[in-house]
């Protein structure tokens, strides 16, 4: 079944003129109207120009074949994936999940998108989200819920859950999510797949409609480690466009893996990643940190032995495992959801019904912010307004948004010791497996604890990513969450894939695919 | 903590949002909850810490002042709710 192709394979087939774009591209839109309308994971499909965008791909392919450059080709080229809907696609509808943006088309490319489009990917459509990324489950989208594949009762996370959802069950190849408190990695987790997180400044957010602008970070979601290597390289480094993205080489992530070589060896890490405290000339196997304070009461039981198990699985294949301590990780919660609402009551202030989006008129322009604005956003969109104005407001400015901020900093700091006696960090994505539909929707401070293992990786601006681990009684999927130093990415995919070549539960695939009627 | 429905009303001001009742005390209830939880917060000293607004090592970054494209008029008022004669038109913010 050509859709059920990773990346790397579907690249090779490619290359090999095994198969074409269209061909695969045909087979993945024929895959979306066999189970998209149970998942629900895209808002906008683009069949037609994504057939377009694989023809195109497909003559590229032809000619370099009869000029005998196959080697420098892309690989990305003719390969179909999915975009997140607060990432902006020129010409496409950008709604951020949000009625206020239902008829917005972006009139510019987001520069990951650019950058995928100029290897030759081929784009399928626009993916469901929590409004404006705020969510853990998809719920808060204004337009439906997305479905987790390995059981539709219950929610693929969020905010990225339709990015997630489609590659879990197979609705694109791989696909690009947005993470500013762990909505890639939390999604990745609760559907089985793949979630890296990049550090704060690899990827340009040019483009991408911001929620929490000191936290926000474009991340994505893959059906296994290389080709989170592969999607990374493609669309990381510095944009003149976003004074943010930092002025650092790219490296080639994938020789990254090559080196791992499986094996967890003196060679695992390639040198570059930590020449800061090692040299090539006393090579020694990676240390893997376990934060104690991230196995607390409260987690799903399952969960914990997964990690554990996956921990040991590690150490087998020769890292050296130190427990240690993220002493403030209980703070990151309230500093997180003081953080991110003040940045957001600032961001999400220029939907003012003027430039663009939903306009409900009023008697003055006053009356016209506030209709549009109180119709336009949802209650979750609202209530993170209302507490980040209240936070950034005269009188509590410095009782709640300063204090979030220097708490911050011991967040960072925290890291930043434990990084000095460790590689990696190694511990739960998300405290639970994946929850049922409504089950906390309810009740925001029990949605916002979905999150719990994944805020301070944001607080700090580091790079993480989920693999999967396991399966919880219920046949639901367990994510190992493995976070790494700023620019550090090489490391953590290295830790990653040579996990990922030990086990087999990135292969598993959500019954659904079994019992689709198509196949 | 708890807001009184004053402070939600002023918080909702603040924001531009105009709220329903139900809103407000629904609003009401789940911030002061929220609230009440960042409270923790208080019991750590930070005297000697100083904030983080952003992660990164960056300061006042400049580009050279060159002239670019920028996106064409057309494209800009695409979006826009009311435009004419290549403007935004909003309501009247001045008496005539």
């Amino acid at each position: 079944m050509l859709h059920e192709l990773s990346v790397h394979a579907a690249a090779e087939m490619l290359r090999a003129g095994e198969i074409s774009s269209v061909e695969l591209t045909e087979a993945v839109l024929d895959r979306i109207c066999a189970v998209d309308n149970e998942i629900k994971a895209y808002l906008t499909l683009l069949p037609e120009e994504a057939l377009a965008q694989a023809a195109a791909a497909d003559r590229h392919l032809a000619a370099a074949r009869a000029a005998g450059n196959m080697a420098e080709l892309s690989p990305l080229l003719g390969i179909p994936l999915a975009i997140k809907d607060v990432i902006s696609v020129e010409g496409v509808r950008t709604t951020c999940g949000s009625q206020i943006l239902e008829n917005y088309i972006a009139p510019f490319h987001a520069t990951a998108v650019e950058k995928l489009l100029a290897a030759g990917a081929v784009i399928l459509g626009k993916t469901n989200t929590d409004e404006f990324a705020m969510g853990s489950s998809t719920e808060n989208s204004a337009y439906f819920t997305t479905h987790n594949p390995w059981d539709l009762e219950r929610v693929p996370g969020g905010s990225s859950g339709g990015s997630a959802a489609a590659v879990a069950a197979d609705e694109c190849l791989a696909a690009l999510g947005t993470d500013t408190g762990g909505s890639v990695r939390q999604p990745a987790s609760l559907c089985g797949i793949v979630g890296l997180k990049p550090t704060y400044g690899r990827v340009s957010r040019y483009g991408l409609i911001a929620y929490g602008s000191s936290l926000d970070q474009i991340g994505v979601l893959t059906k296994d480690v290389t080709d989170a290597a592969l999607l990374l390289g493609t669309i990381a480094g510095h944009d003149p466009r976003d004074s943010t993205s930092m002025d650092l080489p790219v490296p080639d992530y994938t020789a990254a893996l090559r080196t791992s070589n499986a094996r967890l060896t003196s060679d695992a890490i390639p040198c570059t990643a930590h020449a800061s405290h090692r040299t090539p000339s006393h090579p020694r196997p990676p240390r893997i940190g376990v934060p104690r304070e991230y196995f607390i009461a409260g987690i799903q039981p399952e969960v914990e032995t997964a990690v554990r198990a996956a921990i040991q699985v590690l150490a087998d294949l020769g890292a050296e495992v130190h427990e240690i301590s993220l002493p403030h990780t209980d703070l990151a919660l309230p500093v997180y959801y003081l953080i991110a609402p003040a940045e957001a009551s600032a961001n999400l202030a220029r939907y003012d019904g003027i430039r663009y989006g939903l306009s409900v008129p009023g008697d003055t322009l006053w009356e016209g912010y506030r209709r549009t604005r109180g119709q336009g956003f949802g209650p979750e969109v609202k209530r993170r307004i209302m507490l980040g104005a209240y936070a950034l407001s005269a009188g509590y400015y410095d009782a709640y948004y300063l204090k979030a901020q220097q708490v911050r900093t011991l967040i960072r700091q925290d890291f930043e010791v434990a990084l000095r006696q460790v590689d990696v960090i190694a511990c739960p994505t998300s405290p639970t497996t994946a929850f049922r539909i409504g089950e906390k929707a309810a009740d925001p401070l029990s949605m916002y604890l979905a999150d719990i293992f994944t805020l301070s990786l944001n607080l700090a601006g580091l790079c993480g990513i989920s693999v999967p681990c396991g399966f919880d009684a219920a046949g639901l999927p367990i994510g190992l969450q493995l976070m790494g130093g700023a620019f550090q990415e090489e490391t953590l995919l290295a830790v990653a894939f040579a996990y990922e070549q030990a086990t087999a539960w990135h292969r598993q695939k959500p019954a659904l695919v079994a019992s689709s009627p198509t196949e | 903590m708890s807001l009184t429905l004053a402070q939600v009303e002023h918080i909702a001001e603040l924001a531009r949002l105009a709220l329903t009742d139900a809103e407000k005390a629904l609003y009401r209830e789940q911030l002061s909850a929220i609230l009440e939880y960042a409270a923790i917060l208080q019991r750590v000293d930070t005297s000697m810490i100083p904030p983080t607004a952003t992660v990164l090592p960056l300061r006042n970054i400049m580009r050279e002042d060159i002239v670019q494209p920028s996106l064409p008029i057309e494209d800009v008022l695409a979006n826009a709710p009311d435009a004419a004669d290549g403007c935004f038109r909003v309501t009247a913010i001045l008496e005539g």
